[in-house]
């Protein structure tokens, strides 16, 4: 008897007894006799919650968590302060042990969250009509990239080299299948090449993708990209940090079609990479064709203000194969936690906490070039991240530095052949003291 | 209790704050002098202004209308709502994992790595594939993923004429919808009628050109695919793959493997099966296993094992690359794991049993007050169609709406698409016999309501936080954000 199943056996019997069978075999008997297993799968015995807890803290003991060091690590997962109410809140299990909420009568709180949700993601993006989430920033952008693909009858998508690099293998491999060929917008200073976009679209283009801040924590100006884009009459497509959105030119105002990003650093956990959740918002004039689930305002046959599932017949389980996208389960779990935070944040917390990694950052960047050692990469604006080169690779200076606990940037030798670069992160949670620790301990490697 | 119907951006009030940060300990520089003004945004974010005990008291309120499996019986056919254990949410919130960056060097990481790597071989042994990668977010992602492999697989052979994927009309809609995405044409074949594949349909369909027959067994209707070593002979001899969808595994667990039934490649949704919360519509988890075959192209990276050290294995020339970002939905998988370790061989077949049991069991005491369209013993989960008799106009959607009265989340209706007026019934494990009883009562109640009452019924719901909703309305004029007056 386990304890997460409560029907006994002497119950198992009298509901036998009321089916007509005397075995629970029988119940099986459609299952030909070579194909049922003859002994137990090879699991360990079932185990009690004591013995469960000693197994996991004996294995999560191999960890050391952002908490047990100083994370300077983004590269596209952050490492931002998590208000408190985020778990009392999210950790109500109304919303979380409930299912799609295709039931809306007894939904309401689901569908609400989500309606504020999309409302705060166009708050901040500027856009018309945001979804209820995809499954993170990399499979968002993938997911634009096929609608801009659609919308436009066009088959090549152009993506910036500054787009993050996992962002970008996600992206390439959703295109190889969907028969949609990819052009890499070549860089110039750390940011998308105008001129090399310019020469590379064409009739063919259906989108062009640039993320800003980019990859290399620059802000890049949209304004040449959106000219030549739209001028070719191709979809626009930005990836976004949404902390940055509080201070930084929003996607709207540069003319973007598409604003898709990763809401990770909204108030959720690192999690070891997963689940974050992805957003998209877009001009209404791309509403339709949209991918994943859309909440909508309504009145109910009293005629109050109730909320729903909308536009559905974009979606599988009504147009099946020629649906918009596969999507069924999204983040909604997530975006519950990142519409808590936006709200717990709010106008000035949101702003704060940009401002905070803003001067943070530039006060960090200011520390670790003051000798010479290290050197910007790229003379450009930044938001909470920078590139740096230094005296030695990246590797070897974060084994260094991970004996003082202090979790080192991104190897930019990795993806970009930069040599000796890495890609730093300094968010609100980062104090001066931190920073100038670990300015002190590069300074000392060589 | 009090009646909350307001948005947060109705109760935002100017200067009103629930945030807590300290004081910036950097000498406080303008904005303009770190970024140059033409980048700066020229509007204040557009967030609302609230107290703490505002963001409490709404989020509290709001959870209130929503019912969950923890409120009560859920018995959501096909998507397995079964009870999620507390201990899997602690142990996911545990610091040493919630608290992991994704790039972390491998030596900080060990415990999760390790983690990986035996869920890796808890889901290859309970369906009897060789690998399983953990990448894919979602049931749907994980059909992607498992057909890009499928896709993959006959490239690599330089068999690039197969082109299509067979999907039977009894499938789930993702089956098709994914198919699509991964640049396939789709081939539907007709059902029998109790929803198994028709062999002689199957048999025309398949040719040369087709890559794979994607399958749910046992079938959105409950009832295990007799001849599922026949349909893998005819799929393999033509030189197409078997793609098993997992989303009804949990029949037959610790009772038969789709890998000894003949099938090269499966999805998991570890939130139904494994117990992990659906949270209002995610975040799932699909991983997908495959035989010795195609582990060469499931995505990167894979955990391996070296000595007693786990790393992230990029080195796979033919893999098909990364479905998303990082290695799939870890916080997802913890639960699952923990869940693994709770049931145990004998924990998973006894489930397995005892959702088969209370399905039975259902369908027995409810096909005389409802119309049973198959005779069969069922799975896990069984398909009503409406009530016995047309009785007044009464269709599936009253009779659900009407359960929402009795406090009850109705089953999936209409659903699956070859049973008119469906009802498709899945109890679960995890529900007691009283419970199972209480709601059947409620059912024949229902039924008789039909005879004396039928305008109640199809008015109802009367006493949910909101009544029926006028859908048409909100798709005809869409209202998807708030906007101030």
């Amino acid at each position: 008897m386990h304890r997460y199943i409560p029907n006994t056996d002497g119950d198992a019997l009298a509901m036998m007894d009321a089916i007509g069978i005397i075995s629970m075999d029988e119940l099986f008997r459609n299952i030909p006799d070579n194909l049922k297993l003859s002994a137990d799968l090879k699991l360990d015995p079932g185990l009690s919650e004591p013995e469960i807890e000693q197994r996991m803290k004996e294995l999560g003991g191999n960890n050391r968590s952002v908490n047990d060091l100083v994370c300077f690590l983004g590269a596209g997962a952050y490492d931002h302060y998590i208000p408190s109410v985020i778990k009392h809140l999210a950790k109500r299990s109304e919303f979380y042990t409930a299912y799609t909420p295709y039931q809306p009568e007894i939904s309401q709180g689901t569908l609400q969250v989500i309606f504020e949700y999309q409302t705060m993601i166009c708050g901040l993006t500027g856009m018309d009509v945001s979804n209820a989430s995809l499954y993170d920033g990399a499979t968002a952008c993938a997911e634009a990239a096929i609608m801009a693909a659609d919308s436009t009858r066009r088959s090549t998508i152009l993506v910036s080299k500054t787009v993050d690099p996992e962002t970008r293998r996600v992206l390439e491999n959703y295109m190889h299948f969907r028969n949609i060929e990819i052009k890499e917008i070549p860089m110039s200073e750390g940011v998308t090449d105008p001129e090399a976009l310019n020469t590379l679209i064409g009739t063919d283009s259906a989108a062009v993708i640039v993320q800003s801040p980019n990859f290399f924590g620059i802000i890049e100006d949209l304004t040449e990209i959106e000219r030549i884009t739209h001028d070719n009459k191709s979809l626009l497509i930005s990836s976004v940090d949404p902390i940055s959105l509080a201070v930084l030119k929003k996607p709207a105002e540069y003319g973007v079609d598409i604003a898709v990003g990763d809401a990770q650093a909204l108030g959720n956990n690192l999690n070891y990479g997963g689940p974050y959740l992805g957003f998209m918002a877009v001009t209404s004039k791309l509403m339709r064709k949209m991918p994943g689930r859309i909440v909508g305002q309504s009145l109910d046959a009293d005629g109050r203000r109730a909320f729903v599932l909308t536009l559905q017949a974009r979606e599988q389980h009504i147009r099946r194969y020629k649906a918009t996208s596969n999507i069924c389960s999204n983040q909604n779990l997530n975006s519950l936690i990142a519409s808590i935070y936006m709200v717990t944040l709010g106008k000035k917390g949101l702003m704060e906490a940009a401002y905070q990694c803003t001067e943070k950052a530039h006060y960090a960047a200011n520390r670790l070039t003051a000798s010479g050692k290290y050197k910007l990469a790229f003379k450009q604006p930044f938001f909470k991240e920078f590139a740096l080169i230094g005296p030695a690779d990246a590797d070897l200076i974060n084994k260094e530095l991970i004996k003082d606990n202090i979790l080192g940037g991104y190897n930019l030798n990795r993806d970009y052949g930069i040599q000796n670069g890495v890609l730093l992160c300094v968010t609100e949670k980062r104090t001066r003291y931190e920073i100038d620790r670990l300015a002190a301990l590069m300074e000392v490697l060589s | 209790m009090k009646k909350y119907d307001k948005l947060i951006f109705e109760i935002s009030r100017k200067g009103r704050c629930a945030f807590s940060l300290p004081e910036s300990d950097v000498p406080r520089v303008p904005l303009e002098d770190l970024i140059p003004s033409h980048l700066l945004t020229k509007e204040e974010v557009d967030l609302p202004e609230v107290s703490e005990v505002d963001v409490v008291r709404h989020y509290t309120l709001l959870s209130n209308k929503n019912y969950g499996v923890d409120t009560g019986f859920y018995p959501l056919g096909s998507c397995t709502m079964k009870y999620n254990p507390k201990i899997n949410e602690d142990m996911s919130s545990l610091d040493c994992f919630a608290n992991l960056h994704p790039y972390q060097p491998e030596d900080t990481v060990q415990g999760a790595l390790a983690l990986m790597y035996e869920l890796d071989n808890m889901l290859s042994e309970i369906s009897g594939m060789t690998r399983v990668s953990l990448q894919p977010a979602a049931g749907a992602h994980g059909e992607m993923t498992g057909l890009m492999i499928i896709k993959a697989y006959h490239e690599n052979r330089g068999d690039t004429k197969r082109t299509k994927i067979i999907v039977p009309d009894s499938a789930h809609g993702t089956n098709p919808a994914s198919a699509a995405v991964v640049g396939f044409d789709i081939i539907e074949v007709k059902s029998a009628k109790d929803g198994t594949v028709d062999m002689q349909s199957l048999k025309e369909a398949l040719s040369d050109e087709v890559a794979g027959l994607m399958l749910t067994n046992p079938n959105t209707l409950g009832l295990f695919e007799k001849n599922i070593k026949e349909i893998a002979n005819l799929v393999h001899e033509a030189g197409g793959l078997l793609y098993y969808d997992g989303a009804n595994m949990n029949a037959i667990m610790g009772i038969a493997r789709p890998g000894d039934m003949g099938f090269d490649v499966i999805h998991y949704n570890l939130h139904k099966t494994f117990s992990t919360p659906h949270g209002g519509g995610g975040p799932g988890s699909g991983p997908v296993g495959v035989k010795e075959h195609l582990v060469e192209f499931l995505p990167v990276p894979i955990v391996e094992k070296s000595g007693d050290r786990y790393f992230l294995d990029y080195e796979k020339p033919l893999s098909i690359g990364k479905v998303k970002s990082f290695y799939g939905h870890f916080g997802i998988m913890i639960r699952a794991y923990t869940y693994i370790l709770a049931m145990g061989a004998a924990g998973l077949r006894e489930a397995s049993q005892k959702a088969v049991l209370n399905a039975n069991y259902m369908m027995i005491r409810l096909k005389d007050h409802y119309k049973l369209p198959i005779e069969e013993v069922c799975m896990h989960e069984f398909v009503l169609g409406g009530l016995k008799e047309e009785t007044n106009g009464v269709i599936t959607l009253d009779i659900a709406k009407r359960l929402l009265d009795y406090g009850y989340h109705p089953p999936t209706i209409y659903f699956p698409l070859i049973v008119h007026e469906a009802m498709m019934i899945e109890p679960t494990e995890t529900e007691s016999r009283e419970t199972l009883d209480e709601f059947i009562e409620a059912l024949i109640k229902i039924a008789k309501e039909a005879k004396d009452d039928p305008n109640m019924l199809k008015e109802a719901p009367h006493n949910t936080p909101v009544r029926r909703i006028d859908e048409a309305l909100a798709a005809r004029s869409p209202i998807l954000k708030w906007q101030k007056e």
